[in-house]
């Protein structure tokens, strides 16, 4: 073995595709019903031996043309729809959906709402980091994590429930205010989810963090750099994770998150560890989040008593009153009264920046909506990253990026 | 936990160690209790899926733990999410190379009949490219509907007639 | 923070304002797009593209635009530029995948949805829908329930016997339109495009 041309160490992560006999290539099809691509995405693989040479994601089987429903009915029946795109944090895509026809129409929230928003925004937010973690986890090979995280994924969503009515499909913040307010106590549930929270995440990070099999998988595998990370638009977690500072809830504030203390996790080198431990720490942040919110939670009223023409009126009133019961007939039948304009929101939803380019001929429908999924992008720099990684880190990478194709393919 | 089975009448003082059944009985009866499930999972009822096979719902009750991602492997397709005529393709193909006996589930509204999602690009119902069994109600079903929904896949399934279907010429 | 659009606009001559709601948007020729995109990304410091999105305006001419959305990590601000698209019929613009490689695939996603060509872009062809749809789906004439056609892959369409269809839209969504007189606001399906005369196959 004088001659030996390939030099793979595979007990060490740094090893890259370093062959230089041109040997022949082995194209493999991954999914789009495979175990690690979280849904259906398809990746087409060519491999050197265990080697990625290239890889072409194919996307669109779940396109279900949520932009073109948007245009065919009024802001408030699309609410729904927001549920649907990223499934995990259906709360937050609310909010998102929301305040970007609140910005097209000119609404101002008052205070107890921006801060039920709030809380929301970080219960989803946690809800959708644990499964990101326990099913990473279990793509490197730790189902135990998935059962952790799972659990508590029940907890919320029995929290979820009781606010909304919905396990999964929340629909809770409208346009202009929220479905209805917070029900006695519930704060005090929530505290006491997140107290509990605290000891359970502390035994995940027992059991992953520092353990030699799952830095030897992640560490070091598929940095992403600073440079093409910007370049190819990642945003949210994957972005902080290679070491960009930026985090809307802090540039650019929204729903009153100017009023909390919070620090954003930065990555170094951009790699899968980097990204596992970017959205740790996000959930302890999110559990701060939550405790100031809850402490300082304002009373007042939940929805913009201002806005006639957006807001449906209270039920009691739509019952006695005239008035109000045509203002809702309307409400209801030609859709919040938004004036034209072109707006772009986003904010800065779980998986990455949500948002919504909103382009309006005045009336109840959209002419135009545009949504911005953070996992589109996340998954546009696969061509990129992938070359040079092995075969058994795909799952590990896909894993690591944290998408979901609900909000990739609308 | 003792298993009651009305179609097995056995009575180990008089029979000895001989049990005379139905063949379909014993058959349906086996296949009942270890139906393994290819979660065909697309969109938004995935999530609800995941949920009944970890721990608070806990599908490995009814014996349907042993969720297969191969077809190969699998009696049966759990379809959670909308198709898309996309992915119709894919749906069709991974069940025409499970092995059968086989059945199928459409889990929520969306695999039932296109759901919420009346446009250009989805499918509406996946009974129209695959056989379906049990349809589940809901957007997304809750896990105890989907529990259910599978309880009854067992009822069908312990009424079918499998010995024909096993002596048919096909 | 802003952009100084007299500064810009001296040297980007076709550089317009547009009213916009929110950011800072301009309005900006076909063929300053690139050299626009690349001072805005090398000298204001705008390196993150966040969005591209097409616009179908109907009956105007030019009849199709692209909107971009960019996104400075170091100002913290937004800018939206829109750029008009060349020819009604078959609409053009040129690629900015140069600039920034996200550009890829959202300029693939709107050849796919709105049929505009991308000069220069490395790799056009459709990334949501099916390779051999016939269709651009976001373009106002096509309608929500869309075009009977026939379904991807021929093997797996013999066997089944199931094609594309409308989608039947006997359930709505329904909202009123605007009109001069409460009777006629009749709450009604923006498409009517469906028809009932299309059972569902058994």
């Amino acid at each position: 073995m004088a001659t030996q041309q390939k030099e793979i160490n595979l007990g060490d992560n740094s090893a890259r595709y370093q062959s230089e006999v041109p040997g022949e290539t082995m194209s493999l099809n991954m999914g789009p019903s495979h175990p690690a691509t979280h849904g259906v995405l398809r990746l087409k693989l060519e491999l050197d031996g265990d080697f990625i040479t290239k890889c072409d994601p194919v996307i669109g089987y779940l396109h279900r043309g949520d932009e073109k429903i948007a245009e065919n009915m009024t802001y408030n029946q699309f609410v729904p729809y927001t549920d649907r795109l990223d499934y995990l944090a259906p709360l937050h895509n609310n909010v998102t959906y929301a305040i970007a026809v609140e910005k097209l129409a000119g609404l101002e929230m008052p205070p107890r709402c921006e801060a039920i928003r709030v809380i929301c925004c970080e219960l989803a937010r946690i809800s959708s980091h644990l499964l990101g973690i326990g099913v990473y986890g279990m793509d490197a090979g730790a189902f135990t994590i998935f059962l952790y995280t799972f659990t508590e994924r029940e907890k919320l969503y029995t929290l979820f429930e009781e606010l909304t009515g919905a396990r999964l499909t929340t629909s809770y913040t409208r346009i202009g205010g929220l479905m209805r307010d917070i029900p006695e106590g519930w704060l005090g549930r929530v505290n006491n989810f997140i107290n509990q929270l605290g000891p359970i995440l502390e035994e995940v990070d027992g059991l992953l963090t520092r353990n030699t099999i799952w830095m030897k998988r992640t560490e070091g595998v598929c940095p992403i750099s600073k440079e093409d990370a910007l370049a190819y638009g990642l945003t949210g977690p994957n972005l902080r994770a290679s070491g960009v500072d930026a985090d809307l809830r802090r540039d650019k504030p929204y729903s009153g998150y100017e009023n909390y203390d919070f620090e954003i996790p930065i990555g170094t080198s951009g790699d899968c560890y980097d990204r596992y431990l970017v959205r740790m720490e996000e959930i302890r942040q999110s559990m701060s989040i939550v405790r100031q919110a809850i402490e300082k939670m304002p009373d007042g009223p939940w929805y913009a008593e201002e806005a006639k023409k957006i807001f449906p009126p209270r039920k009691d009133k739509i019952l006695t009153k005239m008035e109000e019961l045509i203002q809702n007939f309307m409400i209801v039948t030609e859709g919040p009264q938004i004036p034209p304009g072109e707006v772009y929101f986003e904010a800065e939803n779980p998986k990455g920046v949500l948002g919504f380019f909103i382009v309006s001929k005045g009336g109840g429908v959209p002419y135009r909506m545009k949504i911005r999924g953070p996992s589109f992008c996340s998954l546009s720099i696969l061509p990129k990253v992938m070359p040079g990684l092995m075969i058994t880190d795909v799952p590990i990478v896909l894993g690591s990026l944290d998408f979901v194709m609900g909000e990739c393919d609308r | 936990m003792s298993t009651e089975n009305l179609e097995v009448g056995y009575n180990s003082r008089i029979e000895g160690d001989v049990i005379v059944s139905k063949a379909d009985a014993v058959i349906n009866w086996v296949r009942k209790n270890s139906v393994w499930p290819m979660p065909m999972g697309l969109a938004c009822c995935a999530i609800e899926l995941m949920a009944t096979g970890a721990a608070r719902f806990d599908m490995s009750r009814f014996g349907m733990e042993v969720m297969r991602f191969s077809p190969r492997q699998a009696d049966c397709m759990i379809v959670a999410g909308t198709v898309t005529y996309k992915a119709a393709e894919v749906v069709r193909r991974v069940y025409e190379q499970m092995a059968s006996p086989k059945w199928v589930v459409a889990m929520g509204a969306c695999a039932s009949t296109g759901g919420m999602y009346r446009s250009y690009a989805v499918m509406q119902g996946v009974d129209r490219i695959v056989p379906v069994d049990v349809y589940i109600s809901g957007c997304p079903p809750r896990p105890e509907a989907l529990l259910d929904g599978m309880m009854r896949l067992q009822e069908k399934i312990s009424q079918e007639r499998s010995l024909t279907q096993l002596t048919k010429k096909r | 923070m802003t952009l100084s659009f007299e500064t810009l606009a001296k040297q980007f001559d076709s550089l317009t304002q547009r009213p916009s709601s929110d950011y800072d948007a301009f309005n900006v020729d076909a063929d300053q797009l690139v050299a626009l995109c690349e001072h805005l990304r090398d000298k204001e410091g705008f390196s993150l593209l966040v969005d591209v999105a097409g616009i179908d305006w109907n009956d105007q001419s030019p009849r199709f635009s692209v909107a971009y959305h960019l996104y400075s990590v170091i100002k913290q601000c937004y800018v939206r530029l829109v750029c008009a698209c060349v020819g009604d019929e078959s609409p053009e613009v040129p690629s900015i995948v140069s600039v920034w490689p996200a550009a890829n695939w959202h300029e693939r996603e709107t050849y796919d949805m709105f049929g505009i060509h991308f000069k220069g872009h490395p790799d056009l062809r459709r990334i949501l829908m099916w390779d051999d749809y016939k269709y651009h789906p976001l373009r106002k004439e096509f309608p929500l329930a869309g075009i009977e056609d026939e379904l991807p892959a021929a093997d797996v369409r013999e066997r089944v016997d199931a094609n594309v269809i409308a989608a039947p839209m006997m359930g709505g969504p329904f909202y009123a339109q605007a009109a001069d007189h409460m009777s006629q606001r009749e709450p009604s399906a923006a498409d009517q495009s469906w028809a009932e005369s299309n059972p569902k196959r058994d």
